[in-house]
């Protein structure tokens, strides 16, 4: 067990390695530069720029700064753009946002996908199970930026207390996690469904059958845990990918959450925060993925002795 | 499954729609706040090293030049900081008279070493400040801003005592009270930017919400990023007995619909622009809410004039020619106004009536730069960035290429920095643009069309354009002045290097509540004498 955890976290120090060494070369490699602008910077002032940023440096030297940088002070550089401003304050400001929202969210996924999934895998091939799968059907193919509009002006502008956007009062919290949280609910539904189904055909669920549990016994203490393995396997990477945020709810509810600096770093070309961004996610995802295996391992003892 | 979600969803908001709260705006207003929406965050608040529009409303709040902007007259150029600032006859020479008393929002006095102070700092060519060329007004400004010479004494800033600024310019500018009113040329504090910092050091810290001090009619409150900056009313401010509003809450909104949203919630009382979609809609249901207002921006084409076969005059009249602008506005732009040339009308100065939409003209012009009938005419590219109302304009406008000259153009959308790049290394046929002048004045939409300049991207080289620039500079006489201005465009329109479209209004939305928040044609509208007025 411990070697398994060490072998994950060594892959994961490699991953983040090649991780940091892509973006850096490839956020580089795009067309423009940080200073590219409407009105031109002149020659003069753009070599000041330049200067004060270190990106006037040749390439190889610039990333081996960037990673001693990393490594022995542990900063993440100075966005380029924002005088002064560090990409680990940017960070450190918004990540909590969008941490409280995700949990927020998988908290409403959970609870509204995984007993729908149960639901549906129980009453197989019945009206309330065609309803469940039309509904999940629904909240895959109904993309975020048509559900959070539709939420805004039908709750926010419908009810006084509701703001439509914004992230002034708790209320605030309510759509873009329900949004979030919809989403997610109907992939987790469909993936219990499945992994629950699966399970409930086992011969060991005959054999409970057999020997007179009862059926609500049978699904509760032996089926679930089996059963949820594939809605694990997909919340581990998903919720890395929740709690950094999401581009477009922040946009359409004007929450001052992570999400939004992966695309406004991009397209800003703010070479340091797309790569600490990047690099954070990373960890976020190699982290994820590490306590999703080890929450697989816990439900499924055939996988503690591989 | 959407059945749970509605049972779980509708008790929770019904509780919350029971509880009837006044709106964000209703508590606003009666607090005496103003809810602005403001694009997008701001790049910073050091007026030295920014330079966009959305920073420019919030340094609006917490600086002041040595005039101030008038809330109605856009010519006005009330006092500010100085009680008056006058030119010798030739308009070369100006003396500021600082306002005695005058004071920083920490207390410390307003002097006229800090402007002198905040001149030499944008302009140290350590700070590489983007927008330092708004100075070169000054005699010198350019030599030391480049590095020719290091003393500063060489600069026309002189300080005769604490309360008395000498400022001599390049030549004679009868305009100046005009360009003063950028916010590039207000006072920073020098006893703050120097205690974090040094005169040439870029990221000092003395704009943070901790430590930064202005001379405003406004302070700042409170910042937290990508949410909001709300500034307060500063005491020290010389006439803040006057001043009607507390403060001005300014929210970083990128979204235009996801503030429309807001506005008609009540969380804003006015918003930074309207979307098409919402201004037909505003019209029918609160007109009056609605305002279209006139701005110093241009919509335009730029034609790159080094490429075949656009480096023939009449193959680029005849696109100029065919192109309907009247119907562009109508229908694309919501309301913009038809261009006939580069520089809208401002004041007393009309532009040369040249650019029109004339089928007959532009098909017979194609005809005689060899391509009758849009004949063997080479596939050219409108090049745009992924902004919508681009790319719709570029539909229109290929069609009306199409109806008018049969030719085929195609639309190449580029991502906005890919695009940038594109325009600079003149790797282009067409492409979009548009300019928003810095002050009003006719120089801020011809300067960049001159062959050195790094936003003309067309190749375009008119030495006689340049010679009537210059001459220009050197004219002290207002009325002259406008005539070779007027001269210079009618060759920039002439030659049609660049085919102008329209001219910019502004779409936005303005809450009943707000009082005294007029058009002005630079979108500067003050602050402090806005007047927010319960129950609308």
């Amino acid at each position: 067990m411990i070697r398994l955890i060490l072998s994950r976290i060594g892959q994961g120090v490699i991953t983040l390695l090649v991780l940091i060494t892509l973006t850096f070369f490839l956020v580089r490699a795009m067309p423009g530069s940080p200073y590219t602008d409407e009105k031109a910077i002149p020659a003069h002032v753009l070599a000041r720029m330049k200067a004060y940023t270190g990106l006037d440096l040749p390439l190889p030297v610039q990333y081996f700064r960037y990673l001693k940088n990393l490594v022995v002070n542990q900063d993440l550089g100075d966005l380029i753009k924002r005088d002064g401003v560090k990409v680990s304050e940017i960070i450190g400001e918004s990540f909590p946002v969008s941490l409280g929202l995700g949990v927020l969210s998988i908290g409403i996924a959970l609870t509204l996908g995984i007993p729908a999934g149960m639901i549906s895998a129980v009453k197989r091939n019945t009206f309330i199970d065609y309803s469940c799968l039309a509904a999940a059907m629904v909240g895959i193919c109904l993309p975020s930026f048509v559900i959070g509009p539709l939420l805004a002006v039908g709750a926010g502008l419908g009810l006084k207390s509701l703001n439509v956007a914004g992230w002034s009062s708790p209320t605030d919290w309510i759509l873009p996690a329900v949004t979030l949280g919809v989403i997610n609910a109907a992939y987790l539904a469909r993936l219990t469904r499945g992994g629950m189904l699966d399970v409930l055909s086992q011969d060991y669920i005959r054999t409970a059958r057999a020997k007179g549990v009862s059926e609500s016994g049978i699904v509760i203490r032996h089926a679930l845990r089996g059963g949820l393995i594939p809605a694990v396997a997909f919340i581990g990477p998903a919720f890395a990918g929740i709690i950094s945020g999401s581009f477009v709810i922040e946009t359409i509810f004007q929450v001052p959450g992570m999400g939004q600096h992966f695309v406004n770093a991009a397209t800003d070309r703010e070479f340091f925060l797309i790569q600490g961004l990047v690099l954070f996610y990373g960890f976020l995802i190699v982290g994820a993925n590490l306590l999703a295996d080890l929450a697989q391992i816990v439900l499924n003892p055939r996988l503690r002795k591989s | 499954m959407f059945g749970r979600i509605a049972l779980l969803i509708i008790p929770c908001m019904s509780l919350l729609g029971s509880c009837q709260k006044e709106s964000q705006v209703d508590q606003a207003t009666r607090e005496g706040v103003l809810l602005v929406g403001n694009a997008s965050e701001p790049k910073g608040l050091d007026p030295h090293i920014v330079s966009g529009l959305l920073e420019a409303n919030i340094l609006r709040a917490l600086f002041e030049g040595l005039v101030s902007n008038d809330p109605e007259n856009d010519t006005a150029a009330p006092a500010g900081a100085a009680l008056e600032v006058t030119p010798d006859a030739t308009a070369t020479v100006w003396t500021a008279k600082l306002r005695p008393g005058g004071k920083w929002s920490d207390g410390m006095p307003v002097t006229a070493r800090d402007f002198a102070f905040s001149y030499e700092r944008i302009l140290t060519p350590e700070l590489g400040a983007k927008y330092a060329e708004m100075l070169y007004f000054l005699k010198g400004a350019e030599d030391f801003n480049k590095g020719v010479t290091k003393n500063f004494s060489t600069v026309g800033v002189e300080v005769i005592d604490d309360e008395t600024l000498r400022l001599t310019l390049r030549g004679p500018t009868p305009y100046f009270r005009e360009v003063l009113k950028h916010y590039t040329w207000t006072a920073v504090p020098r006893h703050v930017v120097l205690k974090f910092g040094t005169i040439g050091q870029r990221g000092n810290p003395w704009t943070r919400l901790e430590n930064i001090v202005g001379n405003g009619p406004y302070k700042l409150k409170s910042w937290r990023r990508t949410d909001h900056i709300e500034v307060e009313r500063n005491p020290y401010y010389w006439n803040a007995a006057n001043v009607t509003l507390n403060g001005v809450r300014f929210l970083p909104i990128t979204n235009t619909y996801t503030e429309s949203r807001m506005f008609r919630d009540g969380q804003l009382h006015i918003t930074y622009a309207a979307p098409p979609e919402v201004v037909d809609l505003m019209k029918k249901e609160h007109p009056e809410q609605l305002r279209q207002e006139p701005y110093v921006g241009t919509s335009f084409y730029r034609f790159n004039t080094k490429r075949k076969p656009l480096n023939d005059l009449r193959v680029r009249q005849a696109l100029s020619f065919a192109v309907d602008r009247k119907l562009l506005c109508d229908t694309v732009f919501r309301g913009y106004i038809p261009a006939y040339a580069m520089t809208p009308p401002l004041g007393k100065y009309d532009p040369p009536h040249i650019a029109a939409y004339d089928q007959d003209k532009a098909r017979k012009l194609l005809t005689e730069s060899g391509y009758p009938g849009g004949h063997e005419f080479p596939r050219l590219k409108i090049l745009i960035s992924s902004k919508e109302t681009a790319a719709t304009l570029a539909q229109a406008v290929q069609a009306m290429f199409r109806k008018s000259l049969g030719i085929e153009v195609e639309i190449e959308n580029k991502e906005w920095n890919a695009y940038l790049v594109a325009m600079q290394d003149l790797d282009y046929d067409i492409a979009y643009g548009g300019w928003i002048g810095d002050y009003l004045d006719p120089l801020t939409f011809l300067e960049m069309w001159t062959p050195n300049n790094g936003n003309n991207n067309t190749g375009w080289d008119s030495p006689e354009f340049v010679k009537i620039l210059q001459q220009s500079f050197q004219e002290s006489d207002a009325t002259r002045r406008f005539e070779q201005l007027y001269q210079a465009e009618t060759i920039l329109i002439g030659d049609a290097p660049i085919l102008p479209i329209a001219w910019q209004v502004k779409n936005y939305l303005v809450h009943p509540s707000v009082e005294g928040w007029h058009p002005l044609l630079l979108g500067n509208n003050s602050y402090q004498y806005i007047r927010l007025v319960p129950g609308r």
